[in-house]
């Protein structure tokens, strides 16, 4: 009102100026950025100008070294949607929560992202413990995360987008590539005692048994940290498997590959192929202490194409050219490019169209090559082989084609 | 009558605090804070529980136990093991190998529930066992160690050990237990929506009036003559045995009070955050439970509240302004405390509070008596009203 009678004391020209000047801010308005009111339904903390998302890992404790990568890589893709307009014209805030590798601690801070800061999205999560204590709050609370780990499947939320792969695409890519090239009979299974090997190790031990027609010599499992593997050296020297298959994770893996290498089980001897070391465990173990083994991931930070080379230059020059990038780390880099092609899809930031639209999409610039989510939420990946270089990087020696995700494997349960 | 009444509360002074507190989180958090926040209170409040035991017990029974952990982690996993198999009806689970069962144990290739689950079906037997379980437990600790009068130092390396012990077991039968992902997703109690703003707060109230209740518990027991052994025994243990008191019985009954208040604040723990983990059990956690009571005050019952309160305000409000370097205020925070409150907050009332309140207290009063102070004690009848009409604006200030 005010500004339409002061608009009319003014002379024709400028009155003229203004019109035009307005209305040309609206079109670009209208053309950059939807209203507020029609992309958001739900009272999230939407904007003209702005969305909020959360970002939930550990920055200390623990977890800290393995969640780093996740927490650089979502903030690098960030910056990236940022520079280049941001999503349906509004500009990405993030809310950084710690988790401190503590899973009540998640859960709460989950529950403050939600509730409190009202996010349109949370990236965040590393441990299967960490997602399992968050759940029941994105759920509750219609919350959407994108969990960047590769894990154990046997769960399929609403709520969750799995950026990293479900057990099988993991493994049953890697046996039968070991059973077809290496020709293995004999396995020796091997763990760290917490869900994720023991699941996987179930899947391995029906896939060998049943459809490799091979056979289990030994399966074992230690507890988080264990530092003596002593007596499993000997255990393995003495059944000779063909194939050691390993998922031991965390701290237990410097000792272990350590006292492989010290009790000349190298790999001109035995075949190992492991389901839980990436570059961001190679810094820890030594690449010398591990060289010829074999890792079965999704991604590798030698893969060779323009996306990942784009990828990795991009990386280093924000986080210094000793900075590795492992297979979480570009799961984690894929998330907020999937959210942004989903709200765009969608043309909404509200939660329940975003889910809607989020199976199907199809993402082309990706540094591992093309996914594409899946009903279920999870990712059609491609699974490689890398053999361990002395250097701490991997070279591919097998990729599979698109895998489709199966979290809840039939006849493997 | 008066006298009971007196016991439990403690005297006059004992009142005033117990109001105060009182007020604060019946009246004041509920009004000022949002659903999310008073819920988070409400989780600090369940560590309180445990802070109150460890004031009869460290405080004046002299034992310190760096395993209470143990007990909130058993008293919670009682109540878990309820609310899970509440969560596992065969219609909700039906995706599973063996419906009907909590899905850990799906994934485990377990196909039957465990025989000790079985009673945790029944709610008033979960109800026994959220303090029966862990009081057992303490008992036999207690008789093991006090019996033999292992003490002091040892006794807090063997708590330890134990609190380890558990969270290994716990972790390895993850078929059993849910291993280190903990007892998660639990939704309902007797079908009623534990996760809803409404539940939550009925379970914020419930919680305090139980702390409460736990702290009444914990005056009565301090000013009865069980009390006042308590305190002879932490100062001298031999010269109560050599009066003729059967030390270590004094000892095990404090330590499994202890142990209960653990276990109830464990179990109201489950009820509002919706789920238990072995990474309330181990060694860390427990330790930040001796935290919670030093940084309150070890030989202040209320004041164990405030230093759990303040703790864990701290850890939150510090881990969201500042997540890289929250870790290094909460050390910086009990760095403090240690070198220049040894009593804690409950010391700094009682060194600089009470002289303020004091001094309060006689300008309040110097208007009415013309007579000069000295006398007050004398005229009792007189002396009662005013006292009493200064109460509530005290209230005020110290709150």
């Amino acid at each position: 009102m005010d500004s339409q009678l002061k608009g009319a004391k003014l002379r024709f020209p400028r009155r003229l100026a203004l019109g035009a000047a307005a209305l040309s801010m609206l079109a670009a308005s209208a053309f950059a950025a939807p209203p507020t009111a029609e992309v958001n339904t739900t009272g999230l903390a939407v904007t003209d100008t702005e969305v909020v998302v959360g970002q939930l890992h550990s920055a200390t404790g623990t977890m800290a070294i393995s969640e780093t990568g996740s927490i650089q890589a979502e903030r690098l893709a960030i910056e990236q949607i940022n520079a280049a307009g941001g999503i349906l014209g509004r500009q990405i805030k993030v809310i950084q929560e710690d988790g401190a590798s503590d899973w009540p601690t998640f859960a709460e801070k989950s529950r403050k992202l939600l509730v409190n800061d009202k996010v349109a999205a949370v990236f965040g999560c590393w441990t299967s413990a960490s997602r399992k204590a968050v759940l029941p709050v994105f759920e509750r609370e219609n919350g959407l995360l994108y969990y960047p780990t590769f894990y154990e499947g046997l769960e399929q939320s609403k709520n969750v987008v799995y950026t990293g792969q479900e057990a099988t695409q993991q493994i049953l890519a890697g046996l039968d590539w070991v059973a077809k090239e290496k020709e293995a009979k004999t396995y020796y299974l091997l763990g760290s005692d917490y869900i994720w090997p023991r699941t996987s190790m179930k899947i391995a031990r029906k896939h060998i048994e049943t459809v490799l027609g091979g056979k289990v010599v030994g399966e074992e499992y230690y507890p988080l940290g264990h530092t003596q593997f002593g007596s499993l050296i000997n255990k393995v020297k003495l059944k000779k498997p063909d194939v050691v298959f390993a998922a031991v994770v965390g701290g237990s893996n410097v000792a272990f590959y350590k006292q492989l290498k010290a009790a000349g089980v190298t790999a001109e001897k035995q075949t190992l192929l492991t389901l839980s070391v990436t570059e961001d465990e190679l810094l820890g173990i030594g690449g010398e202490n591990m060289a010829g083994f074999y890792a079965s991931m999704k991604y590798f930070q030698s893969l060779d194409n323009p996306n990942n080379a784009a990828f990795v230059e991009a990386f280093k020059a924000k986080y210094g050219q000793d900075a590795v990038i492992g297979d979480v780390t570009q799961a984690a880099y894929l998330g907020p490019w999937l959210w942004k092609a989903a709200v765009e899809k969608a043309g909404s930031f509200d939660v329940d169209k975003v889910v809607a639209a989020t199976p199907g999409i199809e993402l082309t610039t990706a540094p591992e090559g093309y996914v594409k989510v899946h009903e279920n939420q999870h990712l059609w990946s491609k699974t490689r082989i890398g053999e361990v270089l002395p250097n701490g990087q991997f070279k591919v020696v097998y990729e599979s084609d698109l895998i489709e995700p199966n979290p809840f494997p039939k006849g493997y349960q | 009558m008066n006298s009971t009444l007196d016991r439990f509360v403690g005297g006059k002074q004992g009142a005033i605090g117990l109001a105060i507190l009182a007020a604060l989180i019946l009246v004041v958090f509920p009004l000022l804070l949002d659903a999310f926040r008073l819920n988070m209170v409400g989780k600090y409040l369940t560590y309180a529980f445990v802070a109150v035991g460890l004031v009869l017990c460290w405080g004046y029974g002299g034992i310190l136990s760096l395993g209470q952990g143990i007990f909130f982690g058993l008293g919670g996993y009682c109540m878990a093991m309820f609310l899970k198999l509440e969560a596992s009806d065969p219609e909700s689970t039906k995706i599973q190998s063996t419906p009907g069962i909590p899905d850990f144990m799906d994934w485990n290739q377990i196909t039957e529930l465990p025989w000790f689950w079985e009673p945790f079906n029944s709610f008033g037997f979960t109800l026994l066992a959220v303090i029966a379980v862990p009081v057992i437990l303490a008992l036999v600790i207690g008789v093991a160690m006090f019996k033999r009068r292992v003490g002091d130092v040892y006794f807090s390396i063997v708590t330890q050990a134990i609190a380890l012990i558990l969270t290994v077991l716990i972790i390895g039968q993850q078929g059993l237990t849910g291993g280190v992902n903990g007892i998660t997703d639990l939704k309902t109690l007797m079908g009623w929506d534990i996760r809803s703003d409404e539940a939550k707060l009925i379970l914020y109230f419930v919680n305090a009036f139980l702390l409460l209740g736990c702290i009444l518990i914990g005056k009565f027991i301090l000013t009865s003559k069980l009390g006042r052994l308590l305190m002879a025994m932490r100062d001298k243990e031999e010269r109560v045995r050599f009066c003729g008191y059967d030390v270590a019985a004094f000892k095990i009954f404090v330590f499994c009070v202890g142990a209960a208040f653990a276990a109830i604040g464990g179990a109201m723990f489950t009820l509002q955050v919706g789920f238990m983990s072995p990474s309330f059990v181990g060694i860390v956690p427990s330790i930040e439970m001796v935290i919670f009571c030093a940084v309150g005050g070890r030989l202040s019952l209320l004041g164990a509240v405030y230093g759990a309160l303040l703790v864990n305000f701290g850890k939150t409000y510090f881990s969201e302004t500042l997540p890289e370097l929250w870790l290094f205020l909460m050390g910086g925070l009990f760095i403090a405390v240690v070198m220049y409150f040894p009593n804690g907050l409950a010391g700094l009332w009682q060194s600089h509070g009470q002289k303020w309140l004091v001094r309060l207290q006689t300008k309040l009063r110097k208007p009415t008596p013309p007579a000069p102070l000295p006398r007050n004690d004398k005229r009792d009848d007189g002396e009662s009203k005013p006292l009493a009409a200064a109460e509530p604006s005290k209230l005020e200030t110290s709150v």
